[in-house]
């Protein structure tokens, strides 16, 4: 599924366009804790959080995340938009809340890529 | 790459917006030498759960990469309380992390396991009151 088709799907508002909207991604990840997307193996995901500080661009910076999906209507801060523009890192806000946003991308095909393969 | 490269950074305890700097910084100059994307990644993820736990729990520290053809050396080095039980301290989930910490989305307890899953060797050398010393590498 491309990125411009997540932002669609969510019904997202586009906050920073990391130039990739037509990039497909396969793999998603939902979790407020750092520490667990960093145990999380495929680059290239999209990231969904209910977290909204600098922490959470550069966990995607390290890991290769694509974008980043606010849930719940959190705003990233100036310094959160442009650490995001200077790494090319897609940023949006979905107004869902974590379980409704993911359980709409897995209907949709995406997976989360755990040991099960699933 | 012919000769040795080496890195220095002080990493500060009081600014948590700031933490995962040198770790980025590491990311990007590797990127520019045509190091393996999987060794990049492999460091840059190591290198930040170690900038991170030095800023949770050690009040900053200072970090040494050193870049040769065959590996990348990195040496995280703090002079925080120390870790009175290292078994425990591997075991993912155990967290000594407050709840303040918890919030900004660490202290999950995967600090060091993913240091260990994401780094060739790790070596943790600590003293209770004096600090720690973290060396890991990845091979190029």
């Amino acid at each position: 599924m491309k990125i411009k088709d997540i932002q669609g799907l969510l019904e997202a508002k586009l906050v920073v366009d990391g130039g990739n909207m037509d990039l497909d991604i396969h793999y998603a990840c939902g979790a407020d804790m750092m520490s667990d997307v960093l145990a999380y193996l495929h680059e290239h995901s999209i990231l969904l959080t209910g977290l909204c500080n600098p922490q959470v661009v550069r966990t995607a910076e390290m890991m290769d995340i694509e974008c980043i999906v606010f849930v719940r209507g959190k705003q990233p801060d100036e310094n959160m938009k442009s650490m995001a523009m200077e790494r090319n890192l897609t940023l949006m806000v979905s107004e869902y809340r974590m379980f409704t946003a993911c359980g709409k991308l897995y209907e949709q095909g995406m997976r989360g890529g755990d040991v099960r393969g699933r | 790459m012919d000769d040795k490269i080496i890195l220095h950074y002080e990493v500060s305890g009081d600014d948590f917006t700031r933490a995962g700097e040198a770790s980025s910084d590491v990311k990007n100059k590797l990127k520019q030498m045509d190091v393996s994307p999987e060794a990049i990644r492999k460091v840059a993820i190591a290198m930040y759960e170690g900038e991170i736990n030095m800023v949770i729990h050690a009040n900053g520290g200072d970090i040494t990469v050193e870049i040769s053809p065959e590996e990348i050396l990195m040496v995280l080095k703090d002079t925080g309380p120390g870790i009175p039980d290292v078994g425990l301290a591997m075991q993912e989930g155990y967290s000594t992390a407050k709840e303040e910490i918890r919030s900004l989305g660490f202290g999950a307890g995967m600090g060091l396991p993913n240091m260990k899953k994401y780094s060739d060797t790790m070596k943790i050398d600590t003293i209770v009151g004096v600090g720690t010393t973290i060396t890991m590498t990845v091979a190029m």
